[in-house]
């Protein structure tokens, strides 16, 4: 590698080389920051700036450059210049916004931003440009896992956007819960008429398709390998496993419905005449093939009354039954109703609800019911009687409190949706650990939990993606559903969370676009979501490594496993560029080309700290790049003034966070840290999942470290902040400023 | 029971939806109804005044077949007509008119109550506009004055003379009503022989003997 050659710019616009001492600043970057080449331009994000900057690369041999201007969330396509290492101080939404333009402030911001500018003159001498993942795969094709609606779908977009597609279904048929079905929902104008699925217009489609192979009677027997390089074993019908390369997977392995057999109160199994939907679908078109009305099971008579039963064994708080709505059965019955009134207007159809949800353009659908003259009465079912070839029906009219009973010939219970999620790993995990030392028993638990795996991933996390409530594949539920942690492998459709045969064909083609998505960027050796397009990864001085397996356990993304010498192996296409490893190595051997524990530990090291009678306090704060940067930066977009004190580093997730940094600027004199992280746990927001809440973990133990320096707990604060805290979180760095300032000034002051 | 009513429990049986549907005003909008109760909460009177069965309980117990509970409630009789729950219904039912219409339907086949107050003043609004073809005020007030006795009536007049002098003097009240003079329609057998012939044709659409 050349020699390492440092240059500084400074910006005087946006008012910066009026509200600051710029001519100070470059002596600083001399002096402080020891750069070789420091400049002051009056616009720096101009083309003559811009021009300048790349002169001195080009010309000069400048291999490392500190832009001090704006954030680094600003004019990122003016300062784009991708062969040298870059960093930047943020003087603009960092300082001057947030500060008073007064004669009084003048003397704490320009320290600020002397402050700033050696960070950014520390950080960029720890950096190196980023190379490249190299052991990349450039396997386009994507491997769909179920042949329901949202697999169809899934494969059916990817191949219109130009990618081969290898489709697996179990079954011996494609087209899954909806090929079973008389009639869907209406999905267009005016909404009043159930239509055709459709299914068999898609089966069409693919098995014209070229570019799609479908494998029938087939599961997955094994599936290793990274993003843009998996090998899936298919085990196809003759017993006979079949190797696909692919680059990413799309799991849609759908639901079953929850079993009615867990209902006997609601009379499932003790008469024929009582069915799930599933059921009554079988039943209408038997019927329509035979050219006769629905009859009821028990004795083929034509049916003259009808109730239907919602949420039956679904939205259960007493934990016995499924404690979610599965969201489309509600329509469903509508349909099913409709079945009913269109055959012959006299049958009595009765829908018994309690809240009726029409996800959709459902409620015209809705409307459309009534005015058959289906009735909807709000009501729990207690108990369905079979008495003969009719059934009771007892129910609680909830709106006229009182109970009551319906006589029907058919009764049909809307059981809801159980996905297809394969086992839960932390369950698999328990059970691993109690058949290392029991008995067949134990060890037969595993064989039949592993026997429903869906994706036999061959990662050392366990063999399919993690679940999240109710055993739906987990996905980034609030802020990107689409994601998962299990790099360049989907969820879609109902295994994710319950949806109808619209949102799941939405779904799909959401998963398709990621699964493209990541199969480019794995080609190209970058990261995928959130840091799209980053270059680096992380990279480990093995020769320091105490195996003590951290970084392995806590990689939310299962992207590291251990080699034969139980060093960590880095599986770089499967990594998402959090840091967590990095922030939960203990030696510090983990780091990356552009950001490392030197990176944020060299500018914690460049902030000037004065001495304990300055009244000049510094508070160090480490803030997400994802929610809390951003929300620091709008918040000085829009002036709202915070405390003079504080250094804001930008960190790539909580979960990155070293200890050691914390020690270091509390051993260093600062007076105080604050950490900004998204909010986890169950409703969690980190991008990177579980990066927040590792790094929270971990930080509750330097609550012991602060006792044995004899410092007070208020000196470390943990902020959980949300991208929309802009106007509340200048008044908390306020409220923790005052606090450290009752604290009194760090005994550790130029020690 | 009247003659008609028991002929209407037999014609439906216990269908009782069907019979509101084909028989009372607006009675089609009962099955319409999502029960989510925009009506009640949105309802002014805020149920001081007796009310039983607010008017999606009324249309609950229709769709549920209970024709006694819904021909004995006094619900739709108490009913100010301020159309609040009209204009708020999501599903844009006209609730103001279908109480109405179940109530005129009791009314018809003898199942209103006695002395119920606003069917009183209905009923004697109705039989006072359509033997004028307009409405005699002054006989109007007097047969609600009295509505409760002479003693009663006496009171009340005596309450409110200066408000009828006024009105007098002013020329906004013509005393002579008392007597049936005063103003009138123009042609008013012309508007009996119409409401004759709309009588008439609701019997005909509704399959019942005028």
């Amino acid at each position: 590698m050349a020699e390492m050659k440092t240059a500084a710019y400074i910006c005087k616009g946006c008012e910066l080389g009026t509200r600051l001492d710029t001519a100070a600043l470059v002596k600083v970057a001399t002096k402080d920051g020891k750069m070789a080449v420091v400049r002051e331009h009056d616009f720096l994000c101009s083309a003559d700036g811009v021009a300048m900057i790349k002169n001195d690369i080009d010309h000069e041999g400048v291999t490392h450059i500190a832009i001090a201007a704006c954030s680094r969330r600003a004019k990122t396509e003016a300062f784009n210049f991708p062969t040298v290492a870059m960093s930047r101080g943020n003087l603009r939404e960092g300082v001057i916004w947030i500060r008073p333009d007064t004669d009084e402030a003048r003397e704490t911001t320009q320290e600020m931003a002397e402050d700033y500018v050696r960070m950014a003159c520390a950080e960029v001498k720890a950096m190196q440009v980023p190379a490249g993942n190299q052991k990349t795969g450039t396997i386009k094709t994507i491997l769909v896992v179920g042949g329901g609606i949202s697999g169809m779908t899934a494969a059916l977009e990817a191949s219109k956007a130009g990618y081969k597609v290898v489709l697996v279904e179990k079954t011996g048929a494609l087209g899954g819960w909806a090929a079973k079905l008389y009639k869907r929902v209406p999905t267009r104008e005016p909404f009043k008429a159930p239509e055709d699925s459709g299914v068999a217009d898609m089966v069409a489609r693919i098995e014209a398709d070229a570019n799609i192979k479908v494998y029938l009677n087939a599961t997955l027997a094994k599936t290793s390998g990274a993003p843009g390089r998996f090998k899936a074993e298919i085990a196809i019908e003759s017993g006979a496993i079949v190797a696909e390369d692919v680059g990413s997977i799309i799991q849609a392995s759908g639901f079953s419905l929850y079993d009615a057999n867990k209902l006997p109160h609601l009379g499932y199994g003790k008469s024929p005449n009582v069915v799930d939907q599933a059921g009554l679908e079988a039943l209408a078109k038997e019927a329509a093939a035979a050219g006769k009305p629905i009859c009821r099971p028990s004795d083929g008579k034509e049916v003259k009354s009808v109730v239907f039963v919602q949420c039956a064994g679904q939205r259960d708080s007493t934990g016995e039954h499924l404690q979610y709505c599965s969201g489309y059965c509600c329509n469903t019955s509508i349909k099913q109703a409709t079945y009913f009134k269109d055959s012959n207007p006299d049958i009595d159809t009765v829908v018994l609800f309690t809240d009726l949800r029409t996800p959709g353009n459902g409620e015209d659908f809705y409307r459309s019911a009534q005015n058959r003259g289906v009735i909807f009465s709000k009501g729990v079912v207690s108990e369905v009687v079979a008495n003969g070839n009719s059934c009771t029906v007892k129910f609680k009219d909830l709106i006229l409190n009182e109970d009551t009973a319906a006589e029907a010939d058919l009764v049909v219970l809307a059981t809801g949706a159980v996905p297809n999620s394969g086992p839960d790993l932390d369950a698999l995990a328990e059970a691993n650990r109690a058949a290392e030392s029991g008995g067949e028993e134990e060890k037969a638990k595993v064989v039949q939990m592993l026997s429903s795996s869906i994706l036999k991933l061959d990662y050392r996390q366990g063999p399919d993606m993690p679940q999240f409530k109710h055993g739906f594949n987990d996905s980034h539920f609030i802020c990107f559903p689409y994601e998962t942690r299990r790099t360049a492998i989907y969820a879609a459709g109902p295994v994710r969370r319950p949806m109808d045969i619209a949102q799941a064909m939405e779904d799909a083609t959401g998963a398709a676009m990621k699964a493209i998505q990541a199969v480019e960027n794995a080609g190209l050796g970058k990261a995928a979501h959130p840091r799209a397009g980053d270059l680096s990864f992380p990279t480990a001085r093995l020769e320091g490594c105490t195996q003590c397996k951290r970084c392995t356990v806590e990689c939310p993304f299962g992207a590291i496993d251990e080699d034969e010498k139980r060093f960590p192996l880095f599986n770089e296409s499967r990594c998402r560029r959090c840091g967590t490893c990095m922030g939960a190595c203990p030696v510090r051997v983990i780091s990356f080309e552009n950001y490392s524990v030197n990176t944020v530990g060299a500018q914690i090291k460049a902030v000037d700290v004065p001495d304990e009678f300055s009244e000049k306090p510094r508070i160090l704060v480490l803030a997400c790049e994802n929610d809390a940067y951003p929300a620091l930066d709008m918040a000085g977009l829009n002036r709202h003034e915070y405390d003079p004190f504080v250094r804001v580093i930008p960190v790539r997730c909580l979960g990155s966070v070293n200890t050691v940094w914390i020690t270091d600027a509390l051993n260093g004199g600062y007076d105080g840290v604050m950490l900004m992280g998204c909010k986890h746990g169950e409703d969690y927001q980190c991008h990177f999942v579980k990066g927040s809440e590792l790094g929270r973990y971990r930080m509750s133990k330097v609550y012991d470290t602060l006792k044995s320096m004899n410092l007070e707990k208020d000196r470390l604060m943990d902020l959980e902040v949300a991208i929309t805290d802009i106007a509340t979180l200048p008044q908390k760095i306020n409220d923790y400023a005052a606090r450290v300032k009752e604290m009194g000034m760090s005994p550790f002051k130029d020690l | 029971m009247s003659d008609l009513n028991s002929q209407m429990a037999d014609r439906y049986k216990n269908n009782f939806l069907k019979e509101i549907e084909e028989q009372a005003e607006m009675g089609e909008w009962v099955k319409m109804c999502m029960q989510c109760g925009l009506c009640s909460g949105s309802c002014p009177t805020n149920f001081h005044s007796g009310w039983d069965h607010p008017p999606q309980e009324i249309f609950m117990m229709i769709r549920a077949g209970k024709r006694e509970e819904v021909l004995n409630a006094n619900g739709m009789y108490m009913c100010t007509s301020c159309y609040n729950c009209y204009v708020r219904c999501p599903r844009k039912v006209p609730v103001t008119h279908v109480m109405h219409g179940i109530a005129e339907y009791a009314y018809k086949i003898g199942r209103a109550p006695k002395n119920q107050p606003t069917m009183h003043l209905s009923k004697t609004f109705w039989t006072n506009a359509t033997k004028y073809g307009r409405v005699n005020e002054v006989q109007l007030t007097q047969s609600l004055y009295f509505k409760d006795g002479i003693a009663a009536g006496i009171k009340k007049g005596l309450e409110m003379k200066d408000v009828a002098l006024g009105l007098v003097k002013a020329g906004r009240l013509n005393p002579l009503e008392a007597l049936g003079m005063g103003h009138k329609c123009k042609d008013v057998n012309g508007i009996r022989k119409m409401l004759a012939k709309a009588y008439e044709l609701e019997a005909k659409r509704k399959g019942r003997s005028a």
